[in-house]
């Protein structure tokens, strides 16, 4: 029985020589929660994209449901695989909910014309993720944080098998990281969505994770539990910072804290 | 329906009934409007006998000047209107900018002289080969304004300004060209409509011209759905299910092909495109398929009463219509370019 999802030896450079992801297997399970987590240029935003389908491999497949993403059609992938991208500029003054109900675009006709149900929709994951008090005013007037949850709310809207998240609590505060990272457990848990998140928030992967994929260089350093992947050794060669690990009092999740000062070079 | 999009819808249908009776309203106005003794009374009681509605009687002479003058001018003007409106709507979901005009991205320069070089030359025998030279000048313009605006997928203000300046003017240089080396007789038949003028037209080319006009409307509304996801993103498109490079092409296509149709047989007029579509956009809301038609109708509104105004001004001599709708769009554009750029 194949996975899920799964990607062969995925290879892809924006330009020539130089390889963002680099030769990169992986594979993810129905009602998974995978984090993605590396340095700055490690790739971690290109493979989401990759992921998506947005972008193709130039050498590698990648395999949704055993089917080869670029044998499907836009519309086919968006039929099951929702994105919360990193930042979006908006410029114009689209309202939240026509933004939220953008998240039904995969299922309907010609015109895009939402029915009864989709707007039922819409209104479910706006109160839940909290937005449904800025739903008739424009997109362009809102906070980042507030922005971050209508995005939210759209791609929960879409209904996936696979929810792709792109730092997904970068600009909200703490009380809607928590908020918004329960609602994608339970997404996960209960409809059995898979859910990949690249975040630089180590903690926040290391509590909701199943599973760690940790990139350096466009290349897989190591996966793994939270457990096996967050140890110093690792995280202090791939980060090149110094920093302790120990374990969250709560949860019992691997726990970072950052030391100041010298570095471990 | 839920509520939330019964209100919208509702809003929609009241915004469109609206403005399509200020259009007739206009249009009346318009039509009633000119330089012979034939006044807004009689010019209803033609209009009246016209559509049936009453006995005919007033003089022929009248007939004659509301129905076969000043009529086809105001239904000109309306189209006209309408599609350059339009076609600054699509410009502008299309580059995700509100300075989206045929005329300031240089595409109504690339479809006069595509025109003129159709005329000029001989190979634009009739109105269909006319519209083909005035489509293909306008479609050059766009894909140079386009790629020298475009840095790493994203359109940058600045340089998409320059760049329809420069074709612009580039353009019009070459019309200037070919007109001092025509002979004097080509000169007369193509100076009338480029200085942006919609009194030459008789009723025969508007019938010819409206229905290509009006379908391509209706094509571009078909693609309103999913331009909606490209205006936010053509990234957020590709997300969404859209076939981007499909829509783009087909829907730049469309709008220059209703850009160089209306500017063959009017002339390059301004702006419309510019404040029409933002006006919309801040009163009711950026939603193509609502956005769209109301474009549409305040595009004709807006070209006729401007019209209206280009003959009362300087009563009797008549401005260009162009003159006019400059007058408003200038500052506007400024406007526009100062909560951009800022």
């Amino acid at each position: 029985m194949a996975s899920f999802l799964e990607a062969i030896n995925v290879s892809y450079g924006y330009r020539a020589p130089r390889r963002v992801i680099d030769g990169i297997s992986f594979s993810i399970e129905e009602g998974e929660l995978v984090g993605v987590i590396g340095p700055n240029g490690a790739g971690k935003t290109t493979l989401l994209k990759l992921i998506d389908g947005i972008i193709e491999p130039q050498q590698g497949e990648i395999h949704l449901k055993g089917r080869a993403l670029r044998e499907m059609s836009r519309r086919e992938i968006a039929q099951q695989v929702a994105m919360l991208p990193q930042e979006v500029t908006f410029y114009f003054n689209f309202t939240s909910l026509e933004i939220v109900l953008q998240g039904r675009a995969p299922f309907l006709g010609g015109l895009r014309l939402e029915g009864e149900m989709d707007v039922k929709i819409a209104r479910d994951t706006m109160a839940k993720t909290g937005t449904m008090s800025f739903a008739d005013l424009s997109i362009t007037e809102l906070s980042e944080g507030e922005k971050q949850r209508v995005l939210v709310a759209r791609a929960l809207t879409q209904q996936p098998r696979l929810l792709l998240l792109d730092e997904p609590t970068a600009n909200l505060d703490l009380g809607y990281q928590v908020e918004i990272m329960d609602l994608v457990r339970a997404l996960s848990r209960q409809a059995g969505v898979a859910v990949v998140m690249a975040s630089h928030d180590i903690n926040l992967a290391a509590e909701y994770c199943h599973r760690l994929l940790l990139l350096k260089e466009g290349r897989v350093f190591c996966q793994g539990s939270p457990e096996e992947v967050l140890n110093e050794r690792v995280l202090t060669e791939v980060y090149q910072c110094r920093l302790l690990v120990d374990r969250n009092p709560l949860s019992g999740a691997p726990r970072i804290t950052l030391r100041s000062g010298l570095n471990s070079k | 329906m839920s509520k939330i999009s019964l209100r919208s819808k509702r809003k929609f249908l009241l915004a469109l009934l609206s403005l399509l009776l200020l259009l007739i309203a206009a249009m009346v106005v318009s039509v009633s409007v000119g330089s012979s003794e034939v006044g807004f009374w009689q010019t209803l009681k033609v209009l009246g006998h016209s559509i049936g509605l009453s006995d005919n009687t007033s003089p022929r002479v009248a007939d004659i000047i509301v129905l076969h003058i000043r009529l086809p001018r105001v239904i000109l003007a309306a189209l006209v209107g309408a599609a350059l409106a339009i076609a600054g709507g699509i410009y502008q979901a299309l580059i995700r900018n509100p300075l989206g005009d045929p005329y300031i991205l240089g595409v109504s320069s690339g479809a006069v002289l595509g025109s003129v070089v159709g005329l000029i030359s001989g190979m634009a025998g009739n109105w269909l080969t006319t519209q083909l030279f005035a489509f293909m000048g306008a479609i050059v313009a766009i894909v140079i304004v386009y790629q020298v605006a475009k840095t790493g997928g994203r359109i940058n203000t600045m340089k998409l300004i320059l760049a329809g300046v420069i074709v612009s003017a580039f353009f019009s240089g070459i019309t200037m060209f070919l007109f001092s080396t025509a002979s004097g007789s080509t000169i007369t038949n193509i100076l009338f409509w480029m200085m942006g003028d919609l009194s030459t037209q008789p009723l025969s080319t508007i019938w010819r011209i409206a229905p290509f006009v009006l379908g391509i409307m209706v094509l571009l509304y078909l693609l309103s759905g999913e331009l909606n996801l490209v205006m936010v993103s053509e990234e957020n498109a590709l997300q969404l299910g859209v076939n981007v490079e499909r829509v783009k092409k087909g829907a730049f296509v469309l709008a220059s092909l209703l850009t160089g149709a209306v500017v063959s047989v009017s002339g390059a007029i301004g702006f419309i495109g510019l404040i029409v579509p933002n006006m919309v956009r801040l009163l009711w809301g950026a939603d193509l398929r609502s956005h769209l038609p109301l474009t549409a109708l305040s595009g004709a509104g807006f070209l006729v009463l401007s019209d209206t105004l280009a003959r009362l001004v300087l009563y009797p001599t008549e401005l260009p219509v162009g003159v006019v709708t400059a007058a408003f769009g200038a500052p506007f554009f400024i406007y526009l370019l100062k909560q951009k750029v800022g």
